[in-house]
């Protein structure tokens, strides 16, 4: 029994506290008393008037400080000096102390006019701050620290392997590892509890991210040292700007910013805000925001339906300079960056707006030569006005393009990688609204006065759709109606589109090309590189198919089908694997490898990851307890210009026989080293089974030497049995009919 | 390989073993019965009944005359193994967790369970092997496992020691004479179950499996490591085969998890490392519960595993594990 409160021990030891200096303890944790003048608010940078125009300016004064909170009557106080003039200064009481808040908040740093700007401080603040022995009355300039050479961030590129590095994350470690195709991989970093919630790449590899309550850490450099950290207390998700210029953090809770509770470069300006914009070099905020509310829609029923958040809530422009966000059914708000104001000072009002998309590269339409960013955004049916599809540029704000859209019940905005294309996946219901179908209009962004291409023979609703990365292929999923309470997800279909073949240096119209029929697919991961696709079952009780297929796949000559032969595609499906439990597919940087991952953060089944060649070959299969990520580390985008690219690709078969010679040399190399290592096991176990069975005949130990049989007592003349066993077997079994 | 499944018991096995000669298999089961079979075909050669509680441990001595079994009825009993005679009960404070003759099976060895006050012991009888024989009530050694209970237990070569494994994962040396504490190794993870000790024909190294997922060769002299295997899931046996250098283990989701997950990944196979380069070889699935127990045939021709589920399953090796060879053995092999 654990003894009570009560009968606890005393502790006898005679210790004096008082010889304790805890100065230093209270300096640190000082604890701001309620000292009553919470109210009162110093207003500095006052013009200095003589004594009669004082009562004037208390007046002008009381306008600006009413507008935040109520003044008490004569609760302006405002000094003379001996020479009968003010000091430039005021003491100011507010009703209550969070007005005074409000008046520090809001007011200070306003302009009286064009040489007096107001300064409001809270007395207490004036108190704490201004206190003497705070401030040094001498000035000293900063030390400026002396240069110091920082690692190279990206030097895992220069790997003589050219391999690539994936990061883990199982249990409580994460681990960066450099892929080894079916060998294990070889760690360049393992740590425990490097993040609290999850892991995550910068766009272009350079950073390792970690998730911490208190906020999120940027990791990189050969030693993988910390690079940045930006304190966002309760942070929930991260967001990179697509040149790792910025970061956005979020947090469903309002931040908490005061006095009582600072928070490492964030001021009183971050108070109560969602987001924060961060600029990465410096690790400074840009400006924060709060969480727009959506405004809450009901179903058919009534019943209100829960909004999913948009993420990234703010989306980036290609070319980094540009930021926006969408109030829904309202406006986008575009902000320049660095500077982070509000394009224009205006947000662009679109009436009814549901959704909207930055090209993903700078678009290069025809015949335009000035700067531009495109985004697209689509307006559901309002009224007698039909649905809207727009493609508007920035920062010149024009609507380059417009489509009307009838029947119109949700849509999906697709870019393709290189934003030739967009395609508005337009799910429409027919008039009764009791059946719907998919629309795709493709925008041809490139081609003068932006054509748009309709393909309309889809029957069923589209569920998944994804354009070919820097291609102009795509593959779509279908599924007939979901019947209610099915047990049974609807099987799929897989579709594949193609250009036709087209005379000169144009892009045909868009073709189907084949439909695999009876799948349980859903899910669509291109190729970074375009011409491989793996099609597959994700978040699936019972099907785990992965279907990987070529587009370009090269037929034997007299195999050639007619029937595809004026398409640009030709489709094949090279292997089909399964994966159980798989719940994430991630393809590496060079598509060459597609690793596939049971997450725990989703179930406890057999987590670990498989890894696949491009072909769909398995390469190595790895069952970890508690595996959460695997995450191949993005690259930048290549140096090499589109003519050495092309040298490359011309001399493929020259350098692919180096490397070829290569793998086989350290093959080589590491099966002999395996060999020698069993070697030597080996001889080193057959010594001890030698000095072993030396020590058993030293000591007389015949029934261990003899594997363990007992002679028998009078075994002297050990007596033989026979045994006859009877072996039935069936040769020809024969069926006769008699008679 | 095809198994041969032996269905006689109705609930879950928890030990079984080849007799010297490799013909006859013993099995207990947690429903009471102690089951006798041939080998080469799984008939059924008899039962023995008598047992009031579930059976934990089973041997047989070196010439197939006696059979020792311990259960949960805090009983040790021997019995005729050609008549299914009760020859002898010895009763205890707890229930019997091992049993183990020595290798001229002139000795009989115990472990009883830590319950209620009384603390886990080893103890020793002399045995005559003859049926027609009076055994000894008189135990001529007694050990106090007051560190961590022993779990499992067995006589070295000679019978000079007695090597316990213990709950905690340590591995003990004692004097198999005196009854001293000689040495105490910390083999396996801390607070990870020794599940099975068993031994290499010659008794100078032995195999242990643990809770932890791995399996490890110690030398009897030195208590030293030789050899790790390790596995994806808690282990519950492992034996030695003679013959081709393999070890064989057994294991598998606890029972009282497997509800909770699904037969796939219960990870119900019995699984073969080469014994020297402590690499897996190969996998034998069937079971549809954990693997209690692995056996190995003593001529190294087959193996047999006793499983949650209630069956033993016997196998009959193949030629081509027979010929089944690494480059270096086969250099080796052919010096």
């Amino acid at each position: 029994m654990a003894p009570s409160y009560e009968n606890l021990p005393i502790d006898d030891d005679e210790f004096d506290e008082s010889q304790i200096d805890f100065t230093d303890i209270e300096e640190q944790y000082q604890v701001r008393l309620d000292e009553g003048l919470d109210a009162f608010v110093v207003v500095d940078g006052l013009p200095v008037v003589p004594e009669d125009n004082r009562a004037k300016l208390v007046k002008f004064l009381l306008r600006k400080l009413n507008s935040v909170g109520r003044v008490k009557d004569d609760g302006v106080f405002m000094p003379l000096n001996d020479e009968g003039k003010t000091e430039g200064y005021a003491f100011v009481e507010y009703n209550a102390p969070s007005e005074a808040v409000q008046a520090v908040k809001q007011l200070h740093g306003t302009p009286l006019d064009k040489k007096h700007t107001m300064a409001v401080n809270k007395l207490t603040d004036i108190d704490r701050y201004g206190r003497e022995g705070r401030i040094e009355e001498e000035y000293y300039p900063p030390e400026i620290e002396p240069f110091q050479q920082k690692e190279h961030l990206r030097s895992w590129l220069g790997d003589s392997d050219a391999r690539d590095q994936i990061v883990m994350f199982r249990g409580d470690k994460v681990g960066v590892f450099w892929n080894e195709k079916e060998d294990a991989p070889e760690a360049a970093v393992d740590r425990d509890n490097w993040t609290e919630f999850f892991v995550q790449w910068s766009p272009q590899g350079t950073f390792l991210t970690s998730m911490h309550a208190q906020g999120v850490q940027l990791w990189g450099g050969k030693t993988w040292s910390r690079q940045k950290r930006f304190a966002h207390p309760g942070v929930n998700l991260v967001d990179f700007s697509p040149s790792e210029k910025y970061v956005t953090t979020w947090s469903h809770k309002p931040l908490q910013v005061d006095e009582n509770h600072p928070v490492p470069h964030l001021s009183l300006e971050e108070d109560g805000k969602n987001y924060i914009i961060w600029d990465i070099a410096t690790g400074k905020p840009l400006r924060s925001f709060t969480t727009i509310d959506v405004p809450s829609t009901t179903d058919a029923e009534g019943n209100p339906v829960k909004k999913k958040m948009q993420w990234p809530t703010f989306k980036w422009s290609s070319d980094d300079k540009y930021v926006a966000r969408m109030t829904q059914g309202q406006s986008i708000s575009v902000y320049e960056l660095p500077r982070m104001n509000l394009l224009e000072k205006a947000s662009i009002k679109i009436e009814g707006v549901m959704d909207f998309e930055w090209a993903p590269a700078t678009p290069k339409r025809d015949g335009i030569k000035v700067y531009e960013q495109l985004l697209c955004y689509w307006t559901p049916e309002l009224g007698s006005n039909p649905a809207k599809v727009g493609l508007m540029s920035i920062p010149s704000k024009e609507i380059v393009r417009t489509r009307n859209l009838f029947n119109v019940s949700d849509a999906k905005l697709h870019w393709q990688s290189e934003a030739a294309y967009v395609c508005v996946k337009v799910d429409r219901h027919s008039k009764s609204k009791k059946s719907m179908a998919t629309n795709l209009e493709i925008f041809r962004v490139r081609e003068k006065g932006v054509p748009v291409e309709v393909v309309d023979s889809i029957k069923d609703t589209v569920i998944n759709f994804a354009w070919e990365p820097k291609g102009n292929r795509f593959v779509l999923i279908t599924t007939g109606e979901i019947p209610a309470q099915a047990a049974v997800p609807p099987k799929t279909s897989v579709s594949f589109f193609c250009p036709e073949k087209a005379k000169g240096n144009v892009v045909g119209n868009f073709r189907h090309i084949r439909t695999y029929d009876k799948k349980n697919s859903n899910a669509i991961y291109w190729s970074p590189k375009g011409r491989f696709v793996v099609v597959a079952s994700l978040q699936s009780q019972q099907s785990f198919d992965l279907d990987f297929y070529d587009l370009s796949y090269e037929k034997p000559k007299d195999e050639k089908d007619e029937k595809d032969k004026d398409l640009t595609a030709n489709l094949q499906l090279m292997n089909t694997a399964e994966h159980y439990g798989v719940t994430d597919i991630e393809w590496d940087p060079t598509g060459r490898y597609v690793a596939t991952v049971a997450s725990a953060f989703r179930h406890h089944m057999e987590n670990g990851y498989h890894l696949y060649d491009f072909k769909g070959n398995l390469l190595r299969e790895e069952h970890i307890d508690r595996f959460k990520q695997l995450i191949w580390r993005p690259r930048p985008p290549t140096l090499l210009s589109k003519e050495e690219q092309s040298e490359i690709r011309k001399n493929l078969r020259n350098y692919s026989k180096l490397f070829d010679e290569q793998d086989l040399a350290k093959k080589n190399t590491a099966n002999r080293q395996v060999v020698e290592q069993r070697r030597r096991l080996l001889q080193e176990w057959l010594a001890w089974r030698e000095s072993m069975i030396e020590m058993l005949k030293e000591e007389g130990a015949e029934i261990e030497l003899n594997g363990g049989i007992v002679k028998k007592e009078d075994g002297e003349t050990e007596e033989t049995e026979e045994v006859e066993e009877i072996v039935e077997e069936i040769i020809e079994e024969t069926e006769e009919v008699i008679g | 390989m095809r198994p041969i499944l032996l269905s006689g018991h109705e609930r879950a096995l928890t030990q079984v073993k080849y007799n010297s000669d490799g013909d006859i298999i013993f099995s207990v089961s947690k429903d009471h019965v102690v089951g006798a079979w041939f080998s080469h075909n799984g008939e059924r050669l008899g039962t023995y009944h008598g047992h009031q509680g579930a059976l934990w441990t089973v041997d047989v001595d070196p010439t197939s005359t006696l059979l020792a079994t311990g259960g949960a009825d805090n009983t040790m009993r021997l019995w005729e193994v050609k008549t299914g005679k009760l020859l002898k009960t010895w009763e205890f404070n707890t229930s019997i967790k091992r049993v183990e003759f020595s290798p001229d099976g002139r000795q009989l060895l115990g472990v009883t369970e830590k319950r209620s006050g009384h603390l886990s012991t080893i103890v020793v009888y002399e045995i005559i092997p003859d049926p027609e024989a009076e055994q000894t009530d008189e135990q001529s050694l007694r050990i106090v496992c007051d560190e961590s209970k022993a779990t499992v237990a067995g006589f070295s070569y000679l019978a000079i020691y007695i090597i316990a494994g213990h709950e905690d994962g340590s591995v003990s040396q004692y004097d198999a004479k005196t009854g001293e504490l000689l040495f105490n190794t910390q083999a396996h993870e801390a607070d990870m179950q020794i599940t099975d000790l068993q031994w290499a024909p010659d008794r100078t190294y032995f195999i242990t499996s643990s809770k932890d997922k791995s399996a490890k060769i110690l030398a009897t002299d030195s208590l030293e490591v030789l050899k790790t295997y390790t596995t994806d899931t808690p282990l519950n046996s492992a034996a030695i085969t003679p013959v081709k250098d393999y070890v064989i283990l057994g294991g598998g989701q606890a029972a009282m998890d497997v509800t909770t997950t699904s037969a796939r990944q219960g990870k119900f196979e019995a699984r073969f490392y080469h014994k020297v380069f402590m690499e897996e070889i190969g996998r034998v699935r069937g079971h549809f519960g954990p693997l209690n127990y692995v056996a190995v045939h003593p001529q190294g021709l087959g193996y047999c595993s006793g499983g949650e589920d209630g069956y033993v399953r016997v196998h009959h090796f193949d030629k081509p594990y027979f010929d089944f060879m690494y480059e270096v053995e086969r250099e080796q092999a052919n010096l």
